[in-house]
């Protein structure tokens, strides 16, 4: 019983659940204008938690989180792994910093972190032979976009749930 | 940190270069499948709406606009058994044994996006419908791709329009060989090594011709939309358009082939109506 507790008291399945909505939003088929548009959902909600609780949440989380992306978005096994470790791991760096910054200024580090998570892609890309396109990097923008929205939300679904 | 970008290489290159992790990808796919089917749940209302909006007037013009095509379809297939029979019997004359059994069976696409740079679909069979990969994937118009991964109750197929993929084909009208490329356009195929003099023009259908062993031959594939001769240059530049719906059908056809002498493996009893089969 105490063991049950233990488990469920800091609420860790709030973590999972977000990470599989994240992925839900990411595979919801959009009008062809809008895809290339669709911000990185999965990149947004891990740097959150790797801010928010990064003694749960840390490299190895978004290696698992990017090895199910691939999965499920039909890209090579471990090319999104591969760009969700980097960006996990420089999160976690600078986690105390960003805790600090204002929104607006979060939102301009999440633009570069996306741009490297798409670096690292189009390098994966290129290596197996695939073109990218200007429109390849817009995710990092209108991630960029995103995340104020992504922020508070999780910050709210975190405080209502005490997920420590 | 290091340890997990060294795994992500390392199955990269196994993915890539060998394919080893088939079953890995079918795991994951096999977890990943009730989001997908979620998805597609939220989004039939959507898909639908159209249809709840219109007319009775117009859904009985579409009804009978549907009935006389079906009249038509069915007169053609009269003539089809007996042109099948004969053909069968020139076939045994000249002793050719290009002589194969095609069963196909109805697919859903799961409407999810799937990465914008790859050219591909998830369908609603997988390994429990004896979907293998290298399938050839079919619709109403023409030939759309192939499955690139199974799952056990979803799979993978990449589409002929993918930058990796290609098909061998030949013009209809003379036989002429080619192979058509895909580009990541979603409506162009390009034809690379067609020399400057060959014998293909504006409008000819290009159809499988068989010669991969993994395309069943004969089916459509592309009409061919531009041509251009370049005399400093080799080879011809060739674009043609596929034939098939690939943006925006639902309903896709699974073909297996086998050669005639053998007997059709049983598939699992049939769920759907629409089932066809073509054997003899």
């Amino acid at each position: 019983m105490g063991a049950v507790i233990r488990l469920y008291s800091h609420n860790w399945f709030i973590i999972v659940a977000s990470f599989v909505a994240a992925l839900a939003v990411t595979l919801f088929p959009l009008p062809a204008m809008l895809a290339p548009l669709r911000p990185d959902w999965v990149v947004l909600v891990l740097i959150y938690w790797i801010i928010a609780l990064p003694h749960r949440v840390g490299v190895g989380t978004g290696w698992l989180a990017g090895l199910f992306q691939d999965a499920a978005t039909g890209t090579l096994l471990g090319q999104q792994a591969l760009g969700l470790t980097v960006v996990a791991w420089l999160v976690l760096l600078l986690h105390q910093r960003i805790r600090n910054y204002p929104i607006w200024q979060q939102a301009i580090l999440i633009l570069i972190f996306v741009a490297l998570f798409r670096v690292l892609g189009a390098w994966v890309l290129g290596v197996s032979g695939r073109p990218t396109g200007f429109l390849y990097w817009m995710p990092a923008i209108s991630s960029m976009l995103a995340w104020p929205f992504v922020f508070l939300m999780l910050r709210h679904i975190r405080r209502r749930y005490r997920v420590t | 940190m290091v340890f997990f970008l060294l795994l992500s290489v390392v199955i990269m290159t196994l993915d890539h270069r060998w394919h080893y992790l088939a079953s890995v990808r079918s795991g994951l796919s096999l977890l990943i499948y009730p989001v997908q089917a979620a998805v597609d749940l939220v989004t039939a209302p959507l898909r639908s709406a159209g249809l709840a909006f219109s007319s009775r007037a117009a859904l009985l013009d579409e009804i009978r606009g549907l009935r006389i095509h079906q009249e038509l379809l069915d007169a053609q297939l009269q003539r089809m058994v007996t042109l099948e029979a004969e053909n069968r019997r020139l076939r045994r004359l000249l002793h050719t044994s290009r002589e194969t059994v095609e069963e196909t069976r109805v697919a859903e696409i799961v409407a999810v996006d799937l990465d914008p740079f790859t050219r591909q679909i998830v369908i609603n069979k997988g390994a429990r419908d004896n979907v293998f990969p290298g399938q050839p994937l079919l619709d109403a118009n023409g030939v759309m791709g192939q499955i690139v991964h199974v799952a056990p109750y979803s799979s993978t197929a990449l589409l002929i329009t993918d930058p990796s993929h290609a098909v061998p084909v030949q013009v209809n009208r003379n036989g002429l060989r080619a192979i058509a490329v895909g580009t990541g356009a979603s409506n162009r195929l390009d034809l690379p090594f067609i020399p400057n003099n060959a014998d293909i023009r504006i409008g000819d259908v290009l159809v499988t011709s068989g010669l991969g062993g993994r395309f069943p031959p004969g089916h459509p594939v592309a009409t061919v939309t531009r041509i251009q001769n370049e005399p400093s240059r080799p080879y011809a530049w060739v674009e043609a358009t596929p034939t098939a719906h690939l943006d925006g059908i639902r309903e896709v056809l699974l073909v297996w082939t086998r050669p005639k002498h053998q007997k059709i493996r049983q598939v699992s009893p049939p769920t759907e109506s629409t089932e066809e089969k073509w054997a003899p």
